[in-house]
């Protein structure tokens, strides 16, 4: 395959701006899931929800021949931040309407309800033809700061504003969660009635971590949409969008967001490596079949971490409380 | 029974509550005096938890009102009693069991600042003063219950006893006026329940909390209740001291029979 050092190069911090971006994704889920319990199984619905919004918000509408062929109801042709936070604020009230839905009534309600609303944005995208352009997608879309670099270099400025806007969550939940807020939520993961009878309203603390949670899954959704410059509905799958953030949660370590980082890290480096190790090994004409060797691969890992290290890999701290 | 000098800080006005066809709380009406420790006795499925969960707005009444200090409560839910004043145990005691017994306690104290995610990150000066008076304020309950040495401890893995003890200590950080126990005494060795008594009867003389308490064990109530509420089949059997209480041949009848069966 001989890659030279550029290639090898380009293709690292491509890597890592994924796997960043994953990082973020399972940071979300952290507060969810990890911190207050929250079964969320449609992040794949936030992902999409903020990378959609980023690119309506921050892309031209098309105009002329363009119109024909691009159908898009809304383009805001605003600058990237106003993306972001258009995508943290739209997921945001997405995850607080279903919060509001199924935050009082049994667990189950909020794990169908978020594979729900996932599955219709993705169906309703592919279907419709005049809001996000359908199943073709939405391409070209604005890269943040293009011409400050030459092209080629482009990936290390974009890895650089990912890596600031992981730092940036990554100390922002941290503070939550180490404080008595957060000492609320992970109260209420283990026992709700007994954080109703120490006065604390339980659904209003959940409410709060939902949509904390959805936010940071809807930045981390923007965040991709400016890295690939290009998003189609396809790339929103469950098994895309939301099982790989959950083998990353649970490889990494739940309670741990320096376990979601590094099993962010870890599990993409399996999905995106292990392809050119099985195109290597697979017989001739089982090629096109190889890829979906990869999700045998992540699930024995994740067998395998349940079984020997059921906390992940770096479990969550005795003392999380940061006062 | 009432002395002049007790007000009633809970009434209870003909509450009903029925799970299908089990009437488990059938029109009972009484008052609970402040600055007392009031019991409440019965054999097994008599109504006393579920009274209790009726009382802190952890179950709806079907019909009924109940007051506390001259208000209604009937309609709210359990966070909101607690901010009213009562505080409640369980009768299997909870606890948070992955959090450490130190953090069991600062959960408790009412409007945190650090409750607001905002605060921590733009007030973490007033956060962090607040903890610091709420950790000490624990510190010290724990050494009041001599839980101290356990405070890092996974509140889990404390023994039965201990349990008791946290969740006492627990109804000290709440600061509440009226404390509903429910079988404070289920599940502790015979000196661990002096300890729980003594404790308990020093909440109402020193700090002035009102108590309600469910008792199956005789000797705890006897010892520290008075007056004593006796129910059976949801229903109010009778009220009195202690010594009345021992000698009513209804209440030696139920518990009897309830033995018999
Ligand atoms: N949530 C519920 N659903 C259905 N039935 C219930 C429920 N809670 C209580 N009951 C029934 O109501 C009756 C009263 O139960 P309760 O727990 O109040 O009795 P108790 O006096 O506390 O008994 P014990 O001394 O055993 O604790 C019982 O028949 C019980 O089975
Ligand atoms: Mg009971």
């Amino acid at each position: 395959m001989g890659m030279s050092l550029g290639g090898v190069l380009n293709f690292l911090v491509s890597f890592a701006i994924m796997a960043s971006i994953y990082a973020i994704l399972a940071i979300g889920l952290n507060v969810h899931w990890g911190y207050t319990g929250l079964l969320n199984f449609g992040i794949a619905g936030f992902f999409a929800l903020g990378a959609y919004t980023s690119a309506l918000i921050t892309s031209p509408k098309p105009v002329g021949i363009m119109a024909n062929y691009v159908r898009q109801a809304i383009g805001l042709n605003l600058p990237f931040l106003l993306g972001i936070a258009g995508a943290a604020i739209v997921s945001g009230v997405i995850a607080g309407v279903i919060g509001i839905l199924t935050l009082r009534l049994s667990e189950g309600y909020l794990a169908i309800a978020t594979i729900g609303i996932a599955e219709s944005i993705r169906i309703f995208i592919n279907n419709e033809s005049w809001l996000a352009n359908g199943p073709q997608g939405l391409i070209g879309l604005p890269r943040p700061l293009h011409n400050i670099v030459p092209r080629c270099y482009y990936n290390y400025l974009y890895l650089v504003i990912v890596s600031i806007f992981l730092t940036v969550i990554y100390f922002a939940v941290e503070r939550g969660i180490r404080s008595p807020w957060g000492r609320v939520l992970r109260a209420i993961r283990e026992d709700e009635i007994m954080v109703s009878a120490d006065g604390k309203n339980v659904f209003f603390f959940k409410l709060q971590s939902l949509i904390f949670g959805a936010m940071i899954m809807g930045i981390g959704g923007a965040l991709y949409a400016h890295f690939s410059a290009a998003i189609q509905p396809g790339v929103f799958e469950p098994l895309f969008g939301t099982f790989i953030i959950w083998a990353m949660l649970t490889l990494g370590g739940t309670g741990n967001n320096k376990g979601a980082i590094i099993g962010s890290f870890i599990v993409w480096a399996l999905w995106s490596w292990s392809t050119f190790l099985i195109f290597k090994v697979v017989p001739r004409g089982f090629e096109t079949r190889a890829p979906y060797i990869r999700y045998v691969l992540i699930g024995l890992l994740l067998i395998f971490i349940i079984i020997k290290r059921p906390k992940g890999m770096l479990g969550e701290e005795a003392h999380v409380s940061e006062f | 029974m009432n002395s002049g000098n007790d007000s009633i800080i809970l009434s209870l006005q003909d509450v009903n509550k029925h799970f299908g066809g089990i009437k488990a709380v059938d029109g009972v009406s009484f008052d609970v005096a402040s600055h007392r420790i009031t019991g409440l006795i019965g054999p097994n499925g008599a109504g006393k938890t579920t009274l209790f969960n009726l009382i802190s707005s952890f179950y709806r009444p079907d019909s009924g009102r109940i007051f506390f200090k001259g208000e209604r409560i009937d309609s709210l839910s359990l966070h909101q009693t607690f901010h009213k004043g009562l505080c409640r145990t369980f009768q299997i005691s909870r606890e948070l069991k992955f959090m450490t017994v130190l953090e069991n306690l600062m959960l408790v104290p009412p409007d945190q600042e650090g409750e607001r995610l905002w605060r921590n990150w733009f007030s973490r000066g007033l956060v962090r003063r607040q903890e610091k008076d709420i950790r000490e304020k624990a510190l010290s309950v724990l050494d009041e219950s001599g839980l101290f040495k356990l405070k890092d401890e996974y509140a889990g893995n404390l023994s039965g006893g201990q349990k008791r003890l946290l969740e006492l200590a627990r109804t000290m950080m709440a600061e509440p006026e009226l404390i509903l126990f429910d079988e404070p005494g289920a599940g502790v060795t015979p000196g661990e329940r002096k300890i729980l008594a003594n404790r308990i009867q020093k909440l109402v003389s020193e700090k002035g909390v009102s108590v309600f308490l469910i008792g199956h064990e005789m000797e705890l109530v006897m010892d520290i209740c008075n007056p004593i509420i006796v129910m059976d089949r949801g229903r109010k059997l009778m009220e009195g001291g202690p010594a009345e209480i021992k000698k009513d041949s209804r209440v030696l009848e139920v518990y009897l029979g309830g033995a018999a069966k």
